[in-house]
């Protein structure tokens, strides 16, 4: 609210510098620096050195060559775990994208009461991914949950015990926890397309539906493209919620990536094969998001505020 | 400009409801305008999200037999605090206190190392170490914890930190950093230049400037950020599952979790413990739901 008009960013190099008895002001950055070099940056070079190393978790590291690598790639569970981990993260796309465009579009009008529907979209967003988990799984029990109450048959399926309909809780529960943020994310979208556009296919002669197709979803381009990264992004580290629903069963039917790197490193002492398959997170990761950037074709770290 | 379209055009009027077509009136133009399938899908969502919330309330305050008699989607006859006094002789302060200390003490530090790193990286002028930093922090943005949690498992070893509230702090507030020093530059940019300019033709120092001037104007991005991050850290599962052992060192989101084996089959104890853990946030959230709706699609809201 206090941001002054749309006034272009400052640009670093017209501030005022050096001259003076003004002291040099880069030594502001250490303290951050330092905190994330350390827990951010030497840890990420760090797991890629240790999946080059025998270690159990406990005792000395020793250099184990390609030996965790081979024992990972080699290992039809990891090939598993990237196929699970991908259903998860096409469906939940498939299922988030339409919902949160139509939703964001929706709290993007004026009326109040949209406003005050907002406020109850985001809860699920608040509570842990731990208490979500917590909770389905106690909605979900098919001889204590809501369906069992309720005697309604089709409700009480054994939703966690059985591998296909244990992805389709998860990917539901996902959605249901994110799709209000990325809602948000388009109601933000929706509120910057001028409304200019509209009036001009209003007197075009086209209505609602067609406007949405024509106008809002073409101009929404860019958010799509952020969400979209976030989702699928995302999607690669999810562990608390699958972890505590099912601990990747029933069997490895929902073992995805970061749930298979944890029992193989945590659970099995094998940090090196865990940590092989933590690369192969973080390079999935920066490849999608490269794949995503490529197709709509946008700097993600420019600034926020352009053009508002 | 916008009002001039109130009035429709009657003849061309939409395609998709053929039906339609041929009215005379502008009722029924005003209804095709009304966004029916999105306010279907809003409706339709509240229910699909209050549900299982109304429904973690309400078995909550049942006894164990009762939630079994009883229909689950009714409130109790009489309701009982018995799970919640079962809740909270299980330690539940002692996992409460640790999420506080947890929390405050990481985001604190966090956000003001940030917000000092963020106002150098506006106000350093042409400097190269500035500007590499500054990429840090942004491909920061693009660092999962889950990543890299083995080698901060490792350093928390070799620090001897394994088990300790500290150990969980540290990478708490390393992981705070960059989207906060993200918002935060964004902010600071937009501060009139003439302020800064002022402060110093009074002879003011970087250091008084940047604590005067840019904190106080800075302050929504601020609490925005504080907030955001506060939330992440309260809800973190991860690290206390990787970096604590002992018990009394555990963290609300991994007490729900023994909880939860530890109660079994007693489903409004469960459900108990996750009110219990939530009521906090949603406090905050009632409080500051501008800020946190600000922060959570922060950098990305556009």
């Amino acid at each position: 609210m206090t941001v002054g008009p749309a006034a272009p960013p400052v640009l670093p190099a017209a501030a005022p510098r050096g001259g003076g008895r003004r002291g040099p002001l880069w030594w502001l950055v250490l303290p951050a620096l330092f905190f994330f070099t350390v827990f951010g940056v030497v840890p990420l070079l760090g797991v890629v050195a240790l999946s080059f190393a025998r270690w159990n978790g406990i005792g000395a590291i020793t250099p184990g060559g390609l030996e965790a690598w081979r024992a990972v790639l080699g290992d039809p569970g990891l090939l598993h775990s990237l196929w699970v981990t991908f259903e998860i993260m096409a469906v939940s796309w498939l299922v988030q994208t339409p919902a949160s465009i139509l939703l964001g579009t929706f709290l993007a009008g004026p009326q109040r009461y949209r406003g005050f529907l907002a406020v109850l979209y985001v809860v699920p967003l608040l509570l842990s991914s731990a208490a979500i988990a917590v909770t389905w799984k106690a909605l979900l029990d098919p001889n204590f949950g809501l369906g069992a109450g309720l005697g309604w048959s089709l409700l009480s399926q054994n939703w966690l015990g059985e591998g296909g309909l244990a992805v389709g809780v998860i990917i539901f529960i996902v959605s249901w926890q994110f799709v209000p943020f990325h809602a948000l994310i388009y109601q933000g979208g929706v509120r910057q397309i001028p409304r200019s556009l509209y009036e001009a296919a209003e007197i075009d002669g086209a209505g609602r539906v067609r406007q949405f197709f024509s106008v809002t979803v073409p101009q929404l381009k860019y958010t799509i493209i952020t969400s979209s990264t976030l989702m699928v992004v995302g999607s690669l580290t999810f562990f608390d919620l699958i972890f505590v629903l099912t601990a990747g069963g029933p069997g490895d039917a929902t073992r995805v990536l970061a749930v298979e790197m944890y029992q193989t490193g945590f659970l099995g002492n094998q940090m090196g094969p865990a940590s092989a398959i933590a690369v192969i997170i973080v390079f999935s990761g920066l490849i999608i998001a490269q794949v995503i950037r490529r197709l709509g074709g946008r700097d993600p770290s420019a600034s926020q505020l352009e053009g508002m | 400009m916008a009002t001039a379209t109130r009035t429709p055009t009657p003849q061309t009027s939409p395609a998709p409801p053929p039906e339609a077509a041929p009215s005379r009136s502008g009722r029924v133009q005003r209804l095709l305008r009304y966004n029916w399938l999105g306010g279907l899908a809003g409706w339709v969502w509240v229910v699909v999200v209050m549900v299982p919330i109304y429904w973690i309330v309400v078995s909550s305050f049942k006894t164990q037999s009762n939630f079994f008699a009883s229909n689950p989607m009714l409130p109790p006859a009489e309701p009982s605090l018995d799970s919640y006094r079962l809740v909270i002789e299980s330690d539940f302060v002692r996992y409460f206190a640790n999420s506080v200390v947890v929390t405050v003490g990481a985001i604190v530090p966090a956000v003001l190392m940030a917000f000092m790193a963020a106002y150098a990286i506006v106000r350093g002028g042409d400097s190269i170490f500035l500007r590499l930093s500054n990429s840090v922090f942004l491909m920061g943005l693009a660092i999962p914890l889950q990543a890299v949690i083995i080698p901060v498992y490792l350093i928390i070893i070799r620090l001897r930190m394994y088990d300790t509230l500290g150990g969980m702090i540290l990478p708490s507030i390393a992981f705070a950093i960059p989207l906060s020093v993200l918002v935060l530059s964004n902010f600071i940019r937009d501060v009139p230049r003439e302020l800064f300019e002022s402060m110093r033709l009074d002879g003011a120092s970087e250091w008084t400037t940047m604590w005067r001037l840019a904190f106080p104007l800075t302050r929504p991005a601020l609490v925005t950020v504080t907030i955001y991050n506060a939330l992440l850290t309260w809800n973190n599962f991860l690290l206390p599952l990787i970096l604590t052992q002992n018990p009394e060192k555990r963290t609300l989101p991994l007490a729900l979790w023994s909880f939860q084996g530890q109660y079994g089959v007693n489903v409004p104890a469960v459900l108990a413990s996750v009110v219990l853990t939530t009521l906090p946030i949603l406090v905050f959230y009632a409080l500051g739901r501008r800020q946190l709706l600000a922060g959570l699609t922060a950098g990305f809201g556009k």
